[in-house]
């Protein structure tokens, strides 16, 4: 009982706070505790996210961010890792690769617009040589339709995220393997395939999904960096919640809990495949 | 091989000073026009606004470093019992306790913290640094658990009755074998918390309500009003204690992001 006891303090903050606020969240998106006037519950702010055409384009703004940020990260982390890995990389190598893990993504956010705003650095260089005349002529890759510079951004950020956890699990894959497979007669593709990606494949998919979860609810960098339409899920609930309009509070809510419950999907569903592909070994 | 080998790491020293060097020239220019690949003009400017005692900067500074570093020591006392036992729990209970301990790092925590406004406000906690540290507490305390169970699971009780046995007391157990073992894991746990929560933007603008300044929200402004020059000074002040704080834990990191 009270070895029980150890978990109340970290409960109080996850159960206790997060999932209060979850709670909270959801009465209030269904119009109770009210800030002004009296409770009215009801599902009709849900009713009008899902008949609003915004509410759509932000969850496919979402899903794109996320869908995409996640399968670049995924491919350009686990090639990062793997030449890291051919090359024997020691402590200093992945201290460099890993240098951009702390920067704060407002800090990304902002260098990544001095790069490749249609003013920034490369279009800069990029008329050094005549290809581009004027900053129109540079393609727009921030605040452009298809939030490319979001996906830079998240790119730099997130390669070595996924790097870092592929490494960890080639770190203990046994190389012999490899030999085998080559004296088998398997290509280099045949390799990767079905001797190295099947090894590291529970650390890729880990990450894939935390990758996943951070973009989808990441609210700074497509604020900085993304179209002002379509907006993401986060961007469109913090606008509706610092509304002046009080009534907007309730269609906040309700994007915070559809949020969640996509994100909690996504998790749920990758939770359910790991346990089952781990009983079938 | 001996050629990719060094291409790799220019490569890599190349990505990790580009954008510190980018920084650092635009703090100290005044103007700097397409096309020109370096400044017009530089000048202090910057540095001297962000240097001025009279200016915006210390109170953010000193707000982000007080709300990071109650959050980093709160976060790692909440979760090292929890740590500690859930290193010995069996396979189930201990992926279902995870599971909800960890929730909060993959579920949006701004949903959460929008929720419990209402509640921060009739509590007075809304627009106050203690709010403000309420809600860095939901992404600081799973990373800190996460990191102090791996610590935990390499540790070995076994010392203890080791010096137990050869006569040593409990306080001296616990000063010269436990606190020397666990010390290094702890202080890590304790630094990442804090540089989540030192880069922690969203939160603090819904609990906050603007009200309690931090680097990011400061910087959010700079960057928005257009001031360049101003936004990269304070990119690398904002920046340089997370590096420093990276370089000091890196040997001892897996799997961490801000």
């Amino acid at each position: 009982m009270t070895r029980r006891l150890a978990y109340l303090p970290v409960l109080l903050v996850t159960v206790g706070l997060f999932g209060a606020g979850l709670l909270l969240a959801g009465v209030q998106s269904l119009g109770g505790l009210p800030v002004t006037g009296k409770a009215d519950w009801g599902v009709a702010a849900y009713r009008e996210l899902f008949s609003s055409r915004s509410f759509w384009s932000a969850l496919g703004m979402s899903a794109w961010v996320a869908g995409a940020g996640t399968l670049i990260a995924a491919a350009l982390g686990t090639l990062a890792a793997l030449a890291l890995w051919r090359l024997r990389a020691g402590a200093g190598l992945r201290f460099l690769f890993a240098w951009n893990l702390p920067v704060p993504h407002v800090v990304a956010a902002w260098v990544t617009l001095l790069l490749f705003s249609q003013s920034g650095l490369w279009s800069r260089l990029a008329h050094v040589p005549g290809l581009s005349r004027n900053p129109g002529d540079f393609p727009a890759l921030v605040n452009d339709p298809l939030a490319l510079g979001v996906l830079l951004e998240l790119a730099w950020k997130e390669v070595p995220f996924v790097g870092l956890a592929v490494l960890a699990a080639l770190a203990r894959f046994d190389g012999r393997l490899l030999e085998v497979a080559r004296s088998l007669g398997a290509s280099r593709w045949t390799r990767f395939w079905h001797v190295v990606l099947p090894g590291v494949r529970p650390a890729l998919l880990s990450a894939c999904v935390l990758v996943f979860a951070f973009a989808f609810a990441s609210f700074e960098v497509p604020y900085l960096l993304g179209p002002t339409s379509p907006a993401t899920l986060p961007v469109l609930a913090y606008r509706a919640f610092t509304d002046a309009d009080l009534a907007a509070r309730q269609e906040a809510m309700a994007l915070s809990v559809v949020t969640a419950g996509l994100a909690g999907l996504v998790v749920a569903a990758w939770a359910f495949l790991s346990l089952r592909g781990r009983e079938r070994g | 091989m001996r050629a990719a080998r060094r291409t790799l790491t220019a490569a890599l020293i190349l990505g990790a000073a580009l954008p510190l060097a980018l920084l650092l020239v635009w703090s100290f220019s005044l103007r700097w026009y397409y096309p020109a690949l370096l400044p017009q003009e530089f000048s202090t400017r910057a540095w001297e606004a962000l240097l001025a005692p009279s200016g915006q900067v210390s109170p953010a500074l000193r707000g982000s470093t007080w709300v990071a570093g109650v959050t980093a020591l709160l976060a790692t006392l909440i979760a090292l019992p929890a740590a500690r036992q859930l290193a010995r729990e069996r396979p189930l209970t201990r992926a279902v306790l995870g599971g909800v301990i960890l929730a909060p790092l993959v579920l949006p925590a701004f949903a959460g913290v929008m929720g419990v406004q209402v509640a921060f406000i009739r509590l007075g906690l809304a627009d106050t640094p203690a709010g403000v540290v309420a809600a860095h507490l939901i992404p600081a305390t799973p990373y800190a658990a996460v990191l102090l169970t791996g610590t935990f699971e390499v540790y070995d009780a076994r010392f203890e009755e080791v010096a137990r046995t050869l006569g040593a007391r409990r306080a001296q157990v616990f000063t010269r074998v436990t606190l020397p073992l666990l010390l290094p894991g702890v202080l890590v746990a304790a630094l990442l918390a804090f540089l989540v929560s030192w880069s922690e933007y969203l939160l603090t603008l819904i609990v906050g309500g603007g009200q309690v300044s931090t680097l990011p929200l400061l910087l959010f402004a700079s960057a928005q009003g257009g001031d360049y020059a101003l936004t990269a000074a304070l990119s690398l002040v904002y920046v340089l204690p997370a590096l420093l704080i990276f370089t000091l834990v890196a040997g001892r990191l897996r799997g961490w992001r801000a």
